[in-house]
């Protein structure tokens, strides 16, 4: 680590020896890590699923591609870093088990991932391909859009890329700043022919993830990275698919509809509580899930009940995929609504590091805008 | 290794081009007329003039690799007595305490996240001579692209221990205002362009500002550092191919230390790595021996030398080893063995082979080192305790710099957060912040 190792490592050890006392009184100003700024909420998996055992999320994703390994002789997965189980570890373990030709890293390149598995899944195999940060997609973003979401349509349904699965970890996880943290979704759900799916925790990534790989359209899964490891809960050990396009109402209500995916479902679900004991209102919950296609008649039918909405997310508020939602509330649900459309989001700027906490739609953003709604 | 330093260009693979001419006749009036005013020769495709009957395909084997350009042994020693090296005692004693600053802070803060002080980092930790050899090359006017590894660069140009340290702690004094992760420094004062985390990036924007200088005719060189990793994104291949045809004097700088985050050059390249990529696109290329802070100096003194004159961009290839991990969220024993890593840096480590040669020269000893050593780490403590003490930048900052001026929507949703704090900021770390 250092020239003169013995020296070095003494410089080192009595540094870290100031560092713990001679700078603990600062230690207030200190804020690096936050903490995590949801509670999770588990699931409870369909007892027909059989057997569970308690998994997280990268686990959960990992006993799905695992499956998708052994049930499918044409599937492979590859990514950069995926050979040694992938940096947040969804991989592990696949190599060695399924070989390195079917499991394996690939050069250092975005629109080199997407495009080989284009074509792996034109010529008849199963590509789960990784992104290694969401953030890091966008030099894919011509292979996805005008090659991956057209191929079907402009051959006629001559060939297509459907067995092609993009997963990639998404959204804030608490020191990620500008490129570890955003919420590209938004920028995808605008392109007809891709499916979009963002999990909120193990039990539904396990079973979306299985989806997205068997349906016969080029999917992307956004994970929100923050649930990794902090997302833990009963998950089914055997194969399982959950429908595709379908929201979840995660928490019924009477008095106002909340509507997130990924982990503000888990922001969201803390609101209604707190919605409930201070100002006893009864909020319902929705996971939307898929953001494409994406369950508008559960929406509509819980906006009818309830008469109020708020959506939030944690990608920018202009163009977010929550302007898609209010539009069609309002155009759907017109003469049911007792207050407009709410929207708690990120701001219109970059994802910034050190204001973190102010920058996503906190519970307590989100709290004041259910107050306001409800007392429109 | 070599101990001769010999720059690859065309002429040295002999591959003779010349304007095939019965398409110069055939090329249409408006493609000239489009064109005449172009310096750059005539508009026609340009193919290889020979013809041959035989079919052969060429392969690796067919193309000598570069060889890798060395000055210093790792006993400290000149491999070859003809060698000669133009820096004199003081400034080789200067080398060394950048390397040394670079290596001390990189150690403290690297401790410093693990105890939770700040969020991220990312040591050099192996490749200290890269970043200081080429840094000592260049003029100081010369605009730097970095990547992430090449914080030796701003150690040498003056970036202060607190510029490093305030950044680390994103606090109010940071640069950056706090706004990206740990390591992502710039210094508009120093000419070296504010990092970002998206890799390869850079390197195709290094090429355009290397044209704007050369318009300007300012004298100005370009540098872009990139890793072995990042040369795999189809923007190095931009940037290679905008340097070649549009003539651009830049130096496009690879740190090949081995490994992309777990990833083996191996699996991340073929054929002789990135330099040999040069001549393909029509850039010249050098491969230097990066922890031979002598060679990575006299390579990257050439090539700007070389760039400048002649407007053909010069690829730099350092050959390093990443001794470090690749950042603090990474634990590199999962993918690499602990001997492979000590054996690197016991046997090549950059710092310790320039102490060699200073030692043999009589510039240096022991009683030098401990005390540079102790200087520094208390220079770099100082710096830390000081930055901790430092609060983070206003909130309203979350809103500045996003255009040059604030429109409305966004001084919307700033006196919207304003409001919100007004009324729920006992749940918000306020105190941390600036008023």
């Amino acid at each position: 680590m250092a020239a003169s190792s013995k020296l070095m490592h003494k410089v080192f050890k009595d540094a870290s020896q100031f560092l713990k006392v001679g700078c603990r009184l600062q230690a207030q100003n200190v804020i690096c890590r936050h903490a995590s700024h949801f509670t999770y909420f588990k699931d409870e998996p369909l007892k027909e699923f059989g057997d569970t055992s308690k998994t997280n999320m990268f686990q959960a994703i990992n006993s799905a591609m695992d499956i998708a390994l052994d049930t499918d002789s044409s599937a492979v997965v590859f990514g950069e870093d995926v050979a040694f189980g992938g940096v947040f570890r969804c991989s592990m373990g696949l190599q060695e088990k399924h070989g390195k030709d079917r499991v394996f890293n690939s050069p250092l390149c975005e629109q080199g991932i997407v495009a080989f598995g284009i074509g792996l899944s034109v010529a008849g195999s199963t590509a789960i391909s990784e992104i290694q940060f969401a953030d890091y997609i966008f030099p894919a973003f011509d292979q996805i859009v005008n090659e991956a979401a057209k191929f079907r349509y402009r051959s006629g349904n001559l060939s297509n890329c459907g067995s092609l699965t993009i997963r990639a970890p998404c959204s804030a996880v608490g020191h990620g700043g500008l490129y570890h943290s955003q919420s590209p979704e938004a920028y995808f759900a605008h392109t007809p022919g891709l499916k979009i799916v963002i999990p909120r925790g193990p039990y539904k990534a396990k079973g979306l993830l299985l989806s997205c790989i068997r349906d016969k359209d080029p999917c992307l899964f956004f994970e929100p990275k923050i649930l990794y490891r902090t997302a833990e809960e009963e998950v089914p050990v055997n194969d399982y698919t959950l429908p595709l396009g379908k929201a979840d109402i995660v928490k019924a209500g009477s008095d106002i509809t909340l509507v997130g995916w990924g982990t503000q479902v888990h922001v969201l679900l803390e609101v209604a509580k707190l919605a409930e004991e201070q100002f006893n209102v009864s909020c319902e919950v929705i996971d939307i899930v898929s953001i494409l296609p994406w369950d508008k008649n559960t929406v509509c039918e819980s906006v009818k009940k309830t008469g109020r909405v708020m959506i939030a997310h944690e990608a920018p508020l202009t163009n977010g995929f929550g302007a898609e939602i209010a539009a069609t509330i309002q155009e759907e649900c017109f003469l049911y609504l007792e207050s407009p459309v709410k929207r708690v989001t990120g701001f219109d700027t970059p994802f910034p590091l050190i204001f973190e906490p102010f920058y996503i739609p906190s519970k307590w953003r989100c709290l004041q805008a259910v107050k306001e709604t409800v007392h429109y | 290794m070599h101990s001769k330093l010999i720059l690859r260009n065309l002429r040295a693979v002999g591959t003779a081009v010349r304007c095939f001419q019965s398409s110069c006749a055939s090329s249409s009036t408006q493609l000239n007329l489009e064109t005449q005013n172009d310096s750059r020769n005539s508009s026609a495709p340009v193919f290889p003039v020979d013809f041959t009957s035989k079919l052969q395909v060429t392969t690796e084997r067919d193309v000598a690799k570069i060889p890798i350009y060395q000055v210093l042994g790792s006993d400290g020693r000149l491999t070859d007595s003809d060698q000669r090296i133009d820096v004199d005692e003081e400034t080789t004693v200067k080398m060394y305490e950048a390397m040394m600053r670079q290596n001390i802070l990189d150690g403290i803060l690297y401790q410093a996240q693990r105890q939770g002080r700040i969020s991220f980092y990312m040591t050099s930790f192996g490749e200290e001579g890269v970043a200081v050899g080429s840094a000592s090359a260049l003029e100081s006017t010369d605009l730097v692209y970095g990547q992430y590894r090449e914080a030796g660069v701003l150690m040498w140009r003056g970036f202060t221990l607190s510029d490093f340290i305030n950044q680390c702690y994103s606090n109010d004094e940071d640069l950056g205002r706090g706004r990206q992760m740990p390591v992502h420094y710039g210094s508009r004062k120093l000419n070296f362009i504010t990092l970002s985390s998206p890799l390869a990036t850079q390197v195709p924007q290094a090429v355009g500002s290397a044209y704007a200088f050369k318009l300007a005719k300012n004298g100005r060189c370009v540098i872009a550092y990139f890793g072995e990793g990042a040369a795999s994104e189809g923007d190095t291949h931009a940037a290679f191919n905008f340097a070649a045809t549009l003539q651009c004097p830049v130096i496009l700088f690879c740190r090949n230390n081995g490994y992309a985050i777990s990833t083996p050059s191996r699996e991340q390249y073929r054929g002789d790595a990135i330099a040999g990529r040069a001549v393909g696109y029509g850039l010249a290329a050098v491969r230097v021996d990066g922890n031979d802070i002598f060679a990575v100096r006299n390579a990257t003194k050439y090539a700007r030398d070389y760039c400048m004159s002649n407007n053909i961009g010069v690829v730099i290839e350092a050959m390093t080893y990443r001794v470090g991990h690749h950042s603090t969220s990474d634990d590199s024993s999962a993918y690499r063995s602990k001997e492979e890593v000590e054996d690197w840096d016991k046997s090549y480590n950059p710092i310790t082979r320039l102490r060699l040669f200073m030692e043999h020269s009589n510039w240096w000893n022991e009683e030098k080192e401990k005390l540079l050593a102790k200087q520094i780490k208390a220079d770099v403590l100082k710096a830390v305790a000081e930055a901790e003490k430092k609060l983070k930048p206003e909130i309203s900052e979350l809103f500045t710099d996003v255009y040059y001026e604030m429109p409305d929507h966004l001084m919307e949703q700033s006196a919207y957060l304003a409001d919100h704090l007004k009324k729920y900021g006992e749940h918000y770390p306020l105190d941390n912040y600036k008023k």
